[in-house]
């Protein structure tokens, strides 16, 4: 087979919607039998004119991961969780004091990763919550700052999205956070790299198609941090946006750099109306 | 004697089809050994053990899988295509609540799975199912 | 003993006599197969949990042999009878020696 004729099975493929296609499917998702999880719902107003509804991730995998993702047992990023509690409760850094000092119990903070990321008006940026957990570990608690996506970062992420899971997402995108959203949302619908592909090329125009052997999502973020089946551990939003870009054939950005908070700030808001979900299990 | 290129390319294209033969012969004999052992060499009738696994694997590095052998007293699980086909052997003791059990494994490609049980009678059974492992797409 | 190897146990509180439950169990532990290499080209070693058993008051409820082509952190769900109160004991045995142990109770009810 020449790479002409390939070329033209993949673009035929990606053109035509029904051919080789697997939509959504139409299952409900409640975790450990209570908590209840919106994956679908009408698409925030922003996305007027782009999608009518948007769609947590969670529908486009096979049944057997679906069902992984129902029971905090049986889905295996709650080990990092069940590490991060523990993270929680030990005191740490020049202060000598743990998370749980000033926040308590980690069920108290629930409702603080659906408004992630979210202007921080003394830092005069757009933080997302690993940042602000980094401020609180440098600035309050005298430790070091982790890395993004790094260390204790991701099972600490993790642990503040499980606590958050079902309430809705709601990032704001106006205020003074609105620059850094535009700057995200041109990131979004650039194209980069060798194979010229921007995120919308994708997650816009194909979600529900299959590009190889991958059945592309929208892309939403609610989701993270996620356990992937294909590296057995948890990963977080700044570690995908590279994937994907590197998978483009391009020099992609660095997990926390400014092009990447733009971006996550802009593709949380995406999801807007989704429930959180992190961390869920994907392929 | 003296070789035309006709003769040379034929000899050539033998060469490399004897060279591919007996690495497929290793594999299959891996697996036959794999269960001849587990067996002790009797016959493996169809039936009786039931083998749960999805029909596309979304990723090869964790695939669910499931075997239910009422009455067996031990279930081994073979992958015929990984680089070891020996995936576990599930003892079943006097408390077990039946003779079934779940688990998640690693495929290497879209290969056989089987699963053969030893069943209270001492005679062995086998069920065997195709999983396809996909590679490739954007995920990695 | 291997790093950050944590058992995690789901077993039902109480049962009636002669109950038959599900247990599930989780293991972190990477199951290093001794297929990889490392950047330089040499095979990692082998490292894994190799044997997993479940006794209930000291009988066998299941013993599994586990190979290298059992998934990071392995996971496992099986059946068993409760015909008294007691407890159950899960062991996981490791390539390096070591051993891990859990326990939970059950009462009847």
């Amino acid at each position: 087979m020449t790479i002409k004729t390939m070329s033209f099975i993949v673009a035929l493929t990606m053109t035509l919607p029904t051919l080789g296609a697997a939509d959504a499917d139409d299952d409900k998702l409640v975790i450990n039998e209570e908590i209840a999880i919106t994956t679908k719902t009408d698409a925030p107003a922003h996305l007027d004119g782009v999608f009518d509804e948007v769609m947590s991730g969670w529908h486009f995998r096979s049944d057997e991961t679906q069902a992984m993702e129902m029971d905090d047992f049986d889905n295996p990023g709650m080990i990092f969780v069940e590490d991060a509690i523990e993270t929680w409760n030990t005191a740490e850094g020049t202060e000598g004091k743990s998370c749980a000092d000033c926040h308590g119990a980690p069920e108290d903070m629930a409702g603080v990763k659906p408004t992630y990321p979210k202007w921080n008006a003394a830092a005069d940026q757009v933080f997302t919550l690993q940042m602000q957990v980094n401020d609180c570990r440098v600035n309050r608690m005298g430790a070091e700052a982790w890395k993004t996506d790094k260390g204790g970062s991701i099972p600490m992420e993790a642990l503040l999205s499980s606590v958050s899971r079902g309430l809705p997402m709601n990032v704001a995108i106006d205020g003074p956070g609105r620059e850094t959203w535009e700057k995200g949302k041109e990131i979004y619908y650039t194209r980069y790299g060798q194979l010229q592909l921007s995120c919308a090329n994708c997650h816009e125009d194909n979600y529900g198609n299959m590009i190889r052997a991958d059945h592309l999502s929208q892309g939403q973020v609610n989701g993270f941090p996620t356990y992937r089946l294909k590296n057995t551990k948890l990963n977080g939003a700044h570690s995908r946006f590279k994937g994907c870009i590197r998978d483009t054939r391009a020099e992609t950005f660095s997990p926390g750099s400014p092009e990447f908070i733009a971006l996550e700030m802009y593709v949380a808001s995406r999801g807007n109306g989704l429930s959180v979900e992190g961390p869920s299990v994907r392929n | 004697m003296k070789f035309s290129r006709r003769d040379t390319l034929a000899l050539g294209a033998g060469a490399v089809a004897l060279t591919v033969l007996p690495l497929q012969a290793n594999a299959a004999t891996a697996v036959d050994d794999l269960i001849a052992t587990f067996t002790g060499g009797a016959d493996v009738g169809e039936g009786g053990v039931t083998l749960t696994a999805p029909e596309i694997a979304e990723n090869g590095n964790t695939v669910p899988v499931g075997i239910d052998a009422p009455g067996a007293t031990e279930v081994l699980i073979v992958a015929a295509g990984n680089p070891n086909p020996n995936v576990a052997t599930f003892k079943f003791g006097e408390l077990a609540g039946s003779q079934s059990a779940s688990t998640r494994i690693r495929l290497a490609g879209t290969q056989d799975v089987m699963a053969i049980a030893k069943m209270g009678d001492g005679s062995f059974k086998k069920a065997s199912q195709t999983v396809k492992v996909t590679i490739g797409g954007c995920g990695g | 003993m291997a790093q950050g190897v944590k058992p995690r146990v789901k077993a039902p509180k109480t049962a009636a006599a002669g109950e038959t439950v599900t247990l599930k169990t989780l293991i972190s532990h990477k199951m290093e197969s001794g297929q990889r290499k490392d950047k330089d080209g040499n095979v990692i070693p082998r490292s894994i949990i190799n044997r997993f058993t479940c006794e209930f008051n000291g009988k066998s409820v299941i013993d599994v042999k586990m190979e290298p082509s059992i998934s990071t952190n392995p996971y496992f769900e099986f059946e068993a009878v409760v015909p008294e109160a007691g407890e159950f004991k899960f062991t996981w045995y490791d390539d390096d020696g070591s051993v891990y142990e859990e326990a939970k109770s059950v009462k009847i009810g």
